[in-house]
């Protein structure tokens, strides 16, 4: 399935892009970091990143569909 | 649109509303210091569409819980320098006491929810995200 993710921050930085489409077998937004937390060795734990599919804040367990934009959110400081 | 995220310096609106008789802004700016570090510069990142989402839901759910006639919150992404201003927040009420809670609201809950982050520089050239790798909690700025 095909997935565009989003980097924002520590994990762009970490991944080395702000954007990238990729093939996944996984069907969550949980599986998906785990996996992206193997290639790009992301330091936040998948505990401490909430996960956001088209723009929305979803469950980590949501069922991702082909075309998703999915983006992971670490603990965030504005203001 | 009452949340609005800028890469230009903030230039606060000047709230007018004959029914409110309380008005309350916060003004947040890049400070020296941070954790015993000199702080050079903050570095500010959004989530663009998320954070615009996310902030004018917050602003409905203040002006509600706390009966604001008005309440506009302007934040800045980018590179910011020493006492820039980060972030801008006015409340209008018809009275003090709901302007205040309401205006210290949104900015309390701005931090713990809207996909903006933090990063930064340092004078002995280190840099760093702000609690955002999820080992520590994060900090206050302003």
């Amino acid at each position: 399935m095909k997935i565009n993710v989003r980097y924002f921050a520590i994990l762009r930085e970490q991944s080395g892009r702000a954007a990238e489409s990729l093939d996944t077998t996984a069907s969550t937004p949980a599986g998906l970091y785990v996996e992206l937390q193997q290639k790009y060795s992301f330091t936040v734990p998948l505990h401490a990143v909430r996960s956001s599919v088209n723009a929305e804040f979803v469950d980590d367990d949501t069922v991702l569909s082909e075309g998703d934009e999915v983006v992971f959110v670490p603990p965030v400081a504005g203001g | 649109m009452s949340f609005r995220l800028t890469s230009e310096e903030i230039d606060p609106p000047v709230l007018e509303l004959l029914g409110a008789g309380g008005f309350v802004e916060f003004t947040g700016r890049v400070r020296d210091h941070n954790e015993g570090h000199v702080v050079l510069a903050l570095e500010y990142e959004a989530f663009g569409d998320l954070a615009v989402k996310v902030g004018n839901e917050l602003v409905e759910e203040s002006k509600s819980k706390f009966g604001l006639l008005e309440a506009h919150v302007l934040h800045r992404i980018g590179l910011l320098h020493l006492g820039e201003t980060a972030v801008w927040i006015g409340v209008a009420a018809a009275h003090r006491k709901a302007a205040f809670a309401g205006c210290e609201y949104i900015i309390d809950e701005l931090k713990k929810r809207v996909p903006i982050w933090k990063k930064e520089h340092y004078t002995d050239g280190e840099s760093k995200w702000i609690g955002c790798d999820g080992q520590e909690m994060s900090h206050e700025s302003a």
